[in-house]
């Protein structure tokens, strides 16, 4: 009922400027992890190649939309007393699916995020949209609220993973981009790079960035 | 209402049963192919120690390997597949109950009228368990391959064992002595001796997984060797 009446409303202009705020928020101003410092954990664990990268991020952006869609479909019918733990059971059923999906369609890539696909459960962005959003919102808005911040997540894990193994191993996506020439000149590829330290300096080298173009984030 | 002892209590059942519902269903739903992706996994890496790492080689797994099961006697054990032998929960009842009768896979492989012999290995490391394959030659005694996995060592230190690295240092190690005593092989460090052919190198900060696959080599090769010594007469 509430779903059909969001779409009526948001059928005049594509996006009002609300929305286009709601999408558009999370991808730098009030990025999750750069700005609002959620979900560090899994863009440390899961980076040091693209692939897996690309999984995770489709993985914790299917869980976001969904439980941020589910949760605010039945926003008016969970007793606030036990909305935390509903909330948690929502996640937790929607991360159990994407972890038992991945195992029977893209083995190799779950044995690669191991724990890390389980423990989606607990990234504080999705659980952080919950309650900040979705408890509050109709679907739709809270549908673009989850893709805006579940996409935020997704390029900063992406722009991690693409400098870690560039850096650490001279591949994109498993393919060779260095060639054996820079190699043969002395060209050593970076072990930092492969360890989990090594996306902790490129997180701080895009925060840095991020706030020497945005003053306002500069305190004092 | 919605704050009533009741409601909450209906509406938790409710989300409890609809959620037991739904994994259970994608569970029995996705299981078959799950299973086919850890069968193929295991013929893949049972396939790698004698070389054969093609893309499509496992699906002549059958042909190319002859799996038995074998038990303490070093007799061939009818009526069991290898492929349904849990080795990691056999050993553990086994810790428990000394009467465990254990009963392990062999896999051989034939080329050029040669036998190679692949042993499983499953041991534990610091974090869960370690496992692993080791395919042994005609002669019962060289090591011409061994693979071995884990499910969650520190990676860069206890995970290091499932490299080529630390894997390709097995090659052409020697189980027994050279009075025909079984001696397996050491993981210990600093095995840099030339001509040493008991031990490799450990893996610097992971000296429990070390000792691990030490402990792993040494239980489950001597099982084997019953057997071996019979097909050797």
């Amino acid at each position: 009922m509430s779903a059909v009446e969001t779409k009526v409303q948001e059928a005049k202009p594509l996006l009002s400027k609300k929305d286009r705020a709601l999408l558009v928020d999370p991808l730098s101003d009030n990025n999750p992890i750069t700005i609002q410092v959620l979900g560090i954990c899994s863009a440390l664990a899961v980076t040091t190649q693209l692939k897996p990268t690309m999984v995770m991020a489709i993985s914790v952006m299917a869980v976001v939309v969904l439980s941020n869609f589910v949760v605010s479909l039945i926003r008016n019918l969970i007793p606030s007393r036990i909305r935390i733990i509903v909330q948690l059971t929502i996640i937790s059923i929607l991360v159990i699916l994407v972890d038992q999906l991945l195992q029977a369609y893209v083995y190799d890539v779950s044995k690669q995020l191991s724990v890390f696909v389980g423990l989606i459960i607990t990234n504080c962005i999705v659980m952080g949209r919950l309650e900040a959003f979705a408890m509050a919102n109709k679907p739709g808005p809270s549908i673009l609220d989850a893709i805006g911040n579940s996409a935020g997540y997704a390029w900063i894990i992406l722009a991690v993973a693409f400098a870690r193994e560039l850096f650490g191993s001279g591949k994109l996506f498993g393919f060779q981009v260095i060639p054996d020439a820079f190699y043969e000149m002395g060209y050593v590829n970076n072990g930092l790079m492969l360890i989990p330290a090594g996306a902790l300096f490129v997180i701080a080298i895009i925060i840095w960035i991020q706030r020497s173009i945005n003053q306002k984030f500069e305190e004092a | 209402m919605r704050s009533s002892n009741n409601y909450v209590l209906t509406f938790a059942v409710i989300i409890t049963v609809v959620a037991a519902v739904l994994l259970a269903g994608a569970a029995t739903l996705l299981k078959p192919m799950q299973d086919a992706n850890r069968k193929k996994e295991k013929q893949e890496n049972i396939l790698s120690v004698v070389g054969k790492t093609g893309e499509n080689d496992y699906k002549q797994f059958d042909q190319l390997i002859t799996s038995l099961v074998i038990d303490e006697n070093g007799d061939v054990v009818e009526g069991v597949k290898a492929f349904d032998i849990d080795l990691a929960m056999d050993k553990r009842i086994k810790s428990k109950d000394a009467n465990h009768k254990l009963q392990y896979p062999l896999y051989v492989f034939e080329e050029n009228g040669k036998k190679t012999y692949i042993l499983q290995l499953a041991g534990v490391g610091l974090w869960g368990p370690i496992w692993g394959y080791l395919a042994l030659d005609e002669d019962g005694n060289t090591i011409k391959q061994a693979v071995f996995d884990h499910k969650g060592e520190t990676p860069g230190l206890g995970a290091e064992i499932n490299t080529d690295a630390f894997e390709s240092q097995f090659q052409n190690k020697l189980i027994l002595n050279e009075n025909n005593e079984f001696v397996s092989v050491q993981v210990t460090k600093g095995a840099k001796a030339e001509g040493e052919m008991h031990q490799v190198d450990a893996i610097s900060g992971g000296t429990i997984t070390s000792n691990g696959v030490s402990n792993m080599l040494k239980e489950d090769i001597q099982f084997y060797l019953t057997y071996l010594n019979k097909s050797q007469s």
